[in-house]
């Protein structure tokens, strides 16, 4: 039996005085990945049985480069902003919580610059 | 890191059955969840058959009648018997709701009645309130201002302030939408659930409060509001009708908008 009242326990350490932004950035990325999914998808069946130099070609003018850099990004953003939500959720002992946080953040981050690397190798010849 | 069975202790086996004569399609079989930690004993599901031409038509009147004349030991929360009290939450038919307002009709087939979900069991259909009224304690459910009351009147507010509150203070706490919720079920210790979040919009949008900002503060939190994916099981249980989703919802438009 605990010596502490409810109240302390319901109160807990008091409110982080943060969760906006999240809920914010989750909202306008997934905003912003609708416009750039449909592009991106549209691009890709329009090249279908295309031959690399076409597709590099392709990823070479400015604007693609640009819109596949952000498309990348954003899609990895996005997935670090859910997966923390369902880790969070459904993941309770203190531990193993924390450790599966970092680990999300280190993989979507490194799949992200992975990404990214390899548009900017391709648009520009290397 | 994840459990995907029942603690053993907590496993419901199968219990008694307890017959009644009568009329068999007038005859309706209530499966009741029975629990007493005092035993040391499971959980179990006991069998009651009520005649429904001796009972009353809501599913508190069958069990009061179980009690009274078939079980004596069968133990639950009631009070006004009107669905104002809010004490005899709990879930029958697999929603949450009020027995006193659940007409037995309602429902086809037996009728299954468990306790609240996901909540520490007293006995039977009793659950440990003490979190949740300690939540609700919590986010301060009461007006607070800085101004003094004028000393010949009440504090004034419009109509449209008024009508803002419709929808809100019609809750009575009885915990339906509370322990309906999965956010609740898994966080239950930090998210502040449906019916505590309710309350504190129905001050937030007080016009006679003058904490709003502190009452918003109080809130911004990843656990306390930001557990709430508006998946709205709570709306769905309401047995008053209300929507706690869409109060939830306009906290965090209102969290939004003072960024910008």
């Amino acid at each position: 039996m605990s010596l502490r009242t409810p109240l302390k326990r319901a109160k807990g350490l008091g409110a982080a005085g943060d969760g906006v932004h999240h809920w914010l950035i989750q909202r306008l990325t997934a905003v912003a990945l609708i416009p750039l999914f449909i592009w991106f998808i549209v691009s890709l069946v329009s090249m279908t049985g295309a031959d690399y130099a076409t597709v590099s070609q392709w990823m070479a003018n400015p604007l693609v480069t640009i819109l596949l850099v952000l498309f990348i990004g954003t899609l990895f953003y996005h997935s670090e902003l859910g997966l923390q939500v369902v880790i969070e959720d459904y993941v309770s002992s203190k531990g193993s919580r924390l450790t599966f946080l970092v680990l999300s953040r280190f993989v979507h981050f490194f799949l992200a610059a992975a990404g990214i690397i390899a548009v900017l190798r391709v648009a520009f010849g290397a | 890191m994840a459990d995907f069975r029942l603690p053993k202790n907590s496993r419901i086996k199968k219990g008694e059955t307890h017959k009644t004569e009568g009329d068999s399609d007038k005859v309706k079989r209530f499966h009741v969840y029975r629990y007493d930690p005092d035993s040391g004993e499971n959980p179990r599901m006991d069998t009651y058959e009520v005649n429904m031409e001796e009972c009353g038509p809501m599913v508190l009147d069958a069990i009061i009648k179980i009690k009274n004349e078939m079980d004596p030991g069968l133990t639950f929360r009631r009070s006004c018997r009107e669905g104002i009290c809010g004490s005899c939450a709990m879930n029958i038919d697999g929603v949450n709701t009020l027995a006193c307002t659940k007409g037995c009709d309602e429902i086809k087939g037996d009728v299954k009645i468990y306790p609240l979900p996901h909540m520490d069991v007293v006995k039977d259909l009793v659950t440990d309130m003490t979190h949740f009224y300690a939540q609700l304690a919590s986010v301060e459910p009461w007006l607070k201002t800085d101004t003094p009351a004028p000393p010949n009147q009440e504090r004034l507010q419009s109509k449209e302030d008024r009508a803002k509150l419709d929808g809100l203070y019609e809750c009575i706490l009885c915990a339906c939408c509370q322990t309906s919720c999965p956010s609740y079920w898994w966080n239950g210790d930090r998210y502040l659930g449906p019916a505590v979040l309710l309350q504190a919009y129905r001050w937030i949008v007080d016009s006679r409060d003058e904490a709003t900002g502190e009452r918003l503060d109080d809130l911004e939190d990843p656990f306390k509001i930001y557990r709430c994916h508006t998946i709205m099981n709570c709306t769905m249980a309401c047995p008053k009708g209300l929507n706690p989703a869409k109060a939830i919802v306009e906290t965090k438009k209102l969290l939004a908008e003072r960024k910008h």
